[in-house]
């Protein structure tokens, strides 16, 4: 098996506080993993701690096999926040350009090449259509496109994306996620997924990293998605019934049905 | 019209004043646009004002205030970069230091009574005093400080726009954030030789941010920021020199019309805004 994430009783401190503690998970290669957890649970911290952004105080973390930020392989990082000076005409195809090979020397130069690598990147994300026009003056979901687009650039074997559903209507979280699946299978890249909400990724993740507490439980889809966990995930009662090979999730308290999904 | 200019251009110290104000220009367009996108401007108007500490100071030791200038926006170009991302984008930090500076300066202003005369044109600018030596300095500082960007421009780029993802591939934000703000204080000083240190926001920071409100690229907003530099030096200093009204005032007035027009254009043009 090629263990792509291998992570051993990892611990992490920040500012005085424990964040981490005991975690452990091996991840191989091309696994889709949905990452839940509630909000402060550590999950964001997971993720750049293993981008190198972040110092570990105790265990192990390797990435492709090396500690973090030592891997030659490209890392595809999609960010919480995406950040771009407001109030300037910079375009979607110029934030991602700048990122293509962008840890070089010399003057950020785009050959007609490194323009066809940006512009693939921004269809495979399906960000085509609004790539010149101003970033800043995107809508949120557009915005994720762009951002997926900077994430895909340079083919990365494995994409690390923090929270990219946050803030988009169903339609759109559904369709991110069906780009998602699709750009996966067509690279064959291996996909760490932040979200709060488990229905759009039902059926296309593989396994789950449930996060709480400071810990954190690698498990298959079937194990996680119970009325227990989801319960104490979502702070409220929650059942899950499986019915004609679909997942209901169903809000007890208001006895009203979320959303259903396949299985 | 062409004679006037002729006239004009004999003498020696509008074709200086044009040519270090061309130098100032262009080194200010380019490091500008940068401050635009790292969204540092606070820390550039702060770097020039610091810049009277030192003026004062190199005035008290019998240096000129040029160095003195330069060595203290260097100082506190290279601390602000130390001290973090946070921090030098933080307005409290930034007011706290800068006030903290020029209190000193005012000391040594009180103590040093001759600089008294000197402190107007250190404050407006006086770029028709330009001295030869002045303009070699210029010139070298400028050539030196855009080398530097030619070596590191991409990765800064880079490291502006995504800062997590540069760090991820081993970019030391904080070497690129120390060694940018020394450029920035070089700029800095080279544009308040022209337009004096209260204004130096009008030839660093106003160019590229008119350029950046509508350019969607980089080098097309780095093209038009230096044109926008240029062409409101040289037209400010020859209307200076037609009217005997004060080159900064003609810079200034320019940058400010260029900005009328450029925010117009977004607007209602390009629509720009939502
Ligand atoms: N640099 C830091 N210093 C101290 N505490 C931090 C730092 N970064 C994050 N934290 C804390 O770590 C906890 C986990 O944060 P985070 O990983 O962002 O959670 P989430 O699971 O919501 O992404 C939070 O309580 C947060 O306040
Ligand atoms: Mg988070």
């Amino acid at each position: 098996m090629n263990s792509i994430l291998s992570i051993r009783d990892l611990g992490i401190r920040l500012g005085g506080r424990q964040i981490l503690h005991g975690v452990s998970a091996e991840i191989q290669e091309g696994e889709f993993i949905g990452i839940f957890g509630p909000n402060g649970a550590g999950k964001t911290t997971l993720l750049r701690a293993l981008l190198g952004l972040c110092p570990i105080s105790c265990g192990e973390l390797l990435v492709f096999g090396k500690p973090p930020g030592k891997t030659k392989h490209a890392l595809g990082y999609m960010p919480q926040h995406p950040g771009c000076p407001d109030g300037t005409g910079l375009s979607a195809r110029s934030l991602v350009s700048a990122v293509l090979r962008g840890e070089r020397w010399g003057i950020p130069w785009i050959s007609s090449s490194a323009s066809g690598e940006v512009s693939r990147a921004l269809e495979l994300s399906g960000a085509s259509s609004y790539a010149d026009r101003p970033f800043s003056l995107l809508s949120g979901g557009e915005k994720r496109r762009v951002m997926l687009a900077q994430s895909l650039i340079e083919k990365p074997r494995l994409l690390v994306l923090d929270e990219p559903l946050a803030g988009l209507d169903p339609k759109n979280q559904m369709l991110l996620v069906e780009r998602i699946a699709q750009i996966r299978k067509e690279t064959g890249a291996t996909v760490l997924f932040i979200s709060h909400d488990v229905n759009p990724l039902l059926g296309v993740m593989d396994r789950v990293l449930y996060m709480a507490g400071g810990g954190a439980s690698l498990g298959a889809v079937d194990e996680v998605i119970t009325g227990p966990v989801l319960s104490a995930l979502y702070g409220m009662e929650v059942d899950v019934i499986r019915a004609a090979n679909r997942v209901f999730i169903v809000n007890s308290e208001s006895n009203v049905t979320e959303t259903a999904c396949h299985a | 019209m062409l004679d006037k200019v002729n006239d004009i251009l004999a003498y020696d110290f509008v074709r200086n004043a044009l040519l270090a104000g061309s130098i100032a220009a262009i080194l200010g367009a380019v490091v500008g646009y940068f401050v635009i996108i790292r969204n540092v401007g606070f820390a550039a108007h702060a770097l020039a004002h610091i810049g009277f500490t030192g003026a004062t100071g190199a005035a008290l030791l019998g240096l000129s205030s040029l160095q003195g200038m330069l060595v203290i926006s260097c100082v506190a170009g290279t601390m602000m970069g130390i001290s973090g991302n946070k921090l030098h984008r933080s307005e409290l930090a930034i007011g706290m230091v800068l006030s903290f500076a020029l209190g000193i300066g005012t000391l040594f202003l009180a103590l040093y009574k001759g600089f008294v005369g000197q402190a107007s044109s250190i404050l407006f600018g006086n770029i028709f005093g330009v001295s030869q030596s002045q303009i070699v300095a210029t010139m070298v500082l400028a050539i030196l400080s855009l080398a530097a960007l030619a070596i590191f421009s991409r990765r800064l780029l880079f490291a502006s726009l995504q800062p997590d993802l540069a760090e991820s591939r081993g970019i030391s934000l904080t070497a690129l954030s120390t060694a940018f703000m020394v450029i920035l204080a070089i700029a800095v000083t080279l544009a308040s030789q022209v337009v004096g240190i209260l204004l130096v926001f009008t030839l660093v920071i106003g160019p590229a941010g008119i350029a950046a409100r509508f350019c969607r690229g980089f080098w097309g907003s780095i093209f038009f920021s230096i044109l926008i530099g240029l062409g409101s030096v040289w037209v400010g200093i020859l209307l200076a020199c037609v009217s005997n009204w004060p080159p900064s005032f003609w810079i200034t007035a320019m940058i400010f019309v260029l900005y009328l027009f450029g925010e117009t254009l977004s607007r209602y043009v390009l629509r720009l805004e939502r």
